[in-house]
């Protein structure tokens, strides 16, 4: 058991590139981050290797004597031209990601989510749900200095929450968000979506969930203290267990009403 | 009117060929373009140990995950505080040292053209930053809404707030009159036969820093000031409740914010487009060309300030043309490059402290050119922006780009200012010691940003915990090592090293090479003549 936890976070730890993620959009946007190293990867091996060529080649304790040229008009046109090039080759598909991007039209659902200090609101519209989604306890208990908790025995320490955004998977959900007193930054990698809360406006964002599972991600926008402490988890279920929660959810909150 | 006709009297003869006034009142009444440019660089050089501190306070309690030594509204501070000091306080006046030492000299003027001015924008500088820092101690606490000043967030700064926006402005306002100065002094002063694209590369680049500097502090004066006033004086500019958009402020920061990021490199480009002829032993490749990328780099840092902001929601018409702009930057950038890259090709080189950090400077500042590249990329950006990601790619084109600059500026002109070569191994040591130290630090935080870890906080999931470690063993690495710079530097100072020649380096080009070493008080009584054909960088 503690063998398998080990090598989990030992795969986990040195992770160095970004994660294709669970939706059409997030694999494409993963695609375009490729792409664009690996071109940088390919420029740096000619233009890195041509000056690591000329830095051992071209020094004086060789006894390489200095050339004296100082212009070559087809020198500078070449390195004008080849790099409008790649840029027009990298600029295409980005556009034409980002026109995906901005489409959110015809959701299935629509979720109206709030930034607070320091926490985040989920509001399903038209459904009578809504609740605040908070730091998970375990967490908020070792974060503070002078715990005495190892933070590396709490499990998903400070990307846990008390009552995680539940979401079908397959559904096109339409987010719009907001915020209720300063700047904060919707973020979750696995979706590909960071989009800010802003008060008095509402921005506009969507994804399409393709696997079931939880994801999570923090708030990206600097808020204040606690900008740390407010983690985004998504959990997304099969439709079914959607329904499901969700009727549960919703005959909580008509006791609530009725209650009152 | 007797006063003023004695004053003039007096003025007269402090031209005359007698050396500086003793003690403090040296510095204090200076009109010297020298003495200003070394109090621009000491106070740039404790400036930088002020903000090194606080980087390591902020590096500190990120070693490892959990709260170990501050809490967060203290860790917000510093970062806040770190980004300030160092951009406004480290880097921009040092490069403005070394255009006042330097200018004059490679231009063949006897001083800077407004010389009292030249007083004051210094000593504003000490007065803005005893303000800002002055704000740690007050009930609140320094501002903690970073260096950016977004509000609604940044109108919840305590009582630090007023002297934060004085302090801003203060800055901004020595800022402006340094580059006023620059620019009267450069298009007035040069020698006969200095014709502007026979000028050396720095003193080019800074000129088109200068106009950058002019064209936007006044935007920064004015989006601090319309944050004050919505503190106190109940007007609605950002707050959407009085009708207002907190976006217009970002929009308007960074319309300042982008092309002063480029004032904080174009002159570390001046420097190196000096100092790789020097030691190639062969003429600036391209050095027309060079002037005409700098000059569309500036022009380009004014239509592309939205590439911060691309998570706000804008039209996606918007994020398109400032995409393709920003695309478009790589293209005079490439040019720069491949134009030292080809300065140093069949040249005949030799690897001084100058050349080294200049050669740090082009293969680091370019990778943090690549992942410029990689930002603009939009859908890509919404996954890099405000994580670890831009955090590695700022500190790349700042560290090993502009602060490696102005470090190749100071050893490579340390020997003219002091007339006291530098100890070469020990600045040796303090190059490769910062080379690594500077790639430990901020090489992981390219895979931490990645791997989703936001920046900006005190504190970390778990499967962040082993690069962070790495690049805070780095920073204090690199942090350590900057004593061994201030150690050089002592020992040139006091005269503690060889003798430097006139021309201290191997038949260098340019006017300041043809002045005793060190530099007299006093530099070209005469205009220098100089040959219509002279190359001089």
């Amino acid at each position: 058991m503690f063998g398998l936890l080990a090598a989990e976070r030992a795969l986990a730890d040195w992770t160095l590139n970004m994660r294709k993620g669970i939706t059409a959009l997030s694999e494409e946007t993963w695609t375009l981050h490729m792409q664009v190293f690996w071109w940088c990867v390919a420029i740096a091996i000619v233009v890195f290797g041509t000056m690591i060529y000329s830095l051992f080649a071209h020094r004086k304790s060789r006894g390489a004597e200095a050339a004296q040229f100082s212009h070559s008009m087809s020198a500078e046109v070449i390195w004008t031209v080849i790099p409008i090039i790649i840029l027009l080759i990298m600029a295409v598909p980005s556009a034409e990601t980002l026109v995906k991007l901005e489409d959110s039209r015809k959701p299935d659902m629509t979720i109206v989510i709030t930034g607070y200090q320091w926490k985040w609101h989920y509001n399903y519209q038209g459904e009578n749900v809504a609740y605040f989604s908070s730091l998970a306890r375990t967490s908020a208990d070792a974060r503070r200095k002078g715990s005495g908790i190892d933070p590396f025995t709490v499990e998903n320490y400070l990307l846990d929450v008390d009552r995680p955004l539940v979401v079908p998977v397959g559904a096109k959900v339409r987010i719009l968000l907001t915020s209720n007193d300063v700047l904060h930054a919707w973020w979750v990698p696995d979706l590909a979506i960071k989009k800010d809360a802003i008060p008095g406006f509402m921005n506009e964002a969507w994804f399409r969930a393709e696997h079931t599972g939880t994801y999570r991600g923090q708030c990206a926008e600097l808020c204040g203290k606690d900008h740390g402490y407010m983690p985004v988890v998504v959990r997304v279920v099969e439709q079914d267990a959607f329904d499901a929660w969700l009727a549960t959810q919703k005959g909580q909150a008509e006791r609530v009403a009725s209650a009152e | 009117m007797t006063t003023a006709v004695a004053d003039r009297a007096h003025g007269d003869e402090q031209h005359g060929h007698h050396g500086p006034a003793k003690g403090l009142t040296r510095w204090l009444f200076t009109t010297n373009h020298k003495d200003i440019g070394t109090l621009y660089l000491v106070f740039s050089l404790i400036m930088f140990f002020v903000g090194g501190s606080m980087a390591l306070v902020v590096r500190s309690e990120l070693f490892t995950p959990g709260l170990q030594f501050v809490h967060p509204e203290f860790f917000n501070q510093m970062t806040t505080m770190h980004a300030l000091v160092m951009i406004f306080g480290a880097v921009m006046p040092a490069f403005v040292g070394l255009a006042n030492w330097m200018i004059p000299m490679m231009i063949g003027a006897p001083d800077m053209a407004l010389p009292r001015m030249n007083n004051w924008s210094f000593w504003i500088l000490p007065v803005a930053f005893s303000i800002l820092l002055s704000t740690l101690f007050m009930p609140g606490g320094a501002p903690a809404g970073g260096w950016t000043m977004y509000p609604p967030l940044v109108l919840q700064t305590g009582d630090a707030f007023p002297f934060l926006i004085f302090s801003v402005h203060l800055m901004g306002l020595s800022s402006i009159m340094g580059a006023i100065n620059v620019i009267v002094t450069i298009l007035n002063m040069r020698t006969e036969n200095m014709s502007l694209l026979k000028m050396p590369m720095f003193v080019w680049t800074w000129l088109i820093t200068a106009y950058l500097l002019i064209a936007v502090m006044p935007v920064l004066a004015g989006a601090v000031t319309m944050l004050l006033t919505d503190q106190f004086f109940g007007t609605s500019f950002f707050l959407a409740a009085g009708g207002g958009d907190p976006v217009m402020f970002q929009h308007i920061f960074w319309f300042f914010g982008h092309p002063e990021v480029y004032i904080m490199i174009l002159p570390a480009f001046g420097i190196v487009s000096e100092i790789i002829p020097t030691f190639a032993r062969k003429p600036l490749f391209g050095h027309d060309s060079m002037v005409y990328a700098a000059s569309s780099i500036a022009f380009l840092s004014f239509i592309v300030w939205a590439h911060h902001m691309f998570t706000v929601g804008m039209p996606l018409t918007g994020q398109l043309f400032f995409m393709f702009a920003t695309m478009l930057i790589a293209v005079p950038t490439g040019v720069k490059v491949f134009n030292w890259a080809a300065t140093m090709w069949r040249g005949s080189m030799t690897f001084e402290t100058p050349m080294l950090f200049s050669l740090a400077f082009l293969f680091l500042f370019t990778i943090g050119g690549f992942s410029g590249l990689m930002l603009a990329i939009v859908p890509a950006d919404i996954q890099y922006h405000d994580s670890y990601f831009v955090v590695a790619h700022f500190h790349y084109v700042l560290v090993p780009g502009a602060i490696f600059g102005i470090m190749a500026a100071v050893y490579y002109w340390l020997p003219k200012w002091t007339g006291t070569m530098y100890n070469e191994t020990l600045g040796k040591w303090h190059f490769w010691l910062s080379t690594i130290f500077v790639n430990v630090t901020f090489f992981p935080m390219h895979f931490l940003g990645l791997a989703g870890m936001p920046r900006r906080i005190p504190d970390y999931a778990t499967q962040f915990a082993d690069f962070n470690s790495v690049a805070s063993v780095g920073a204090i690495g690199f942090g350590l090592s900057q004593l061994l710079f201030a150690w050089v530097i002592l020992q040139c100072v006091r005269r503690n090293g060889d003798a430097a020649t006139n021309e201290v380096w191997d038949n260098p080009k340019g006017l300041e090479w043809t002045v005793p070493s060190p530099a007299p008080y006093h530099t070209f009584d005469e205009p220098p003549q100089v040959s219509s054909q002279a190359a001089f960088s």
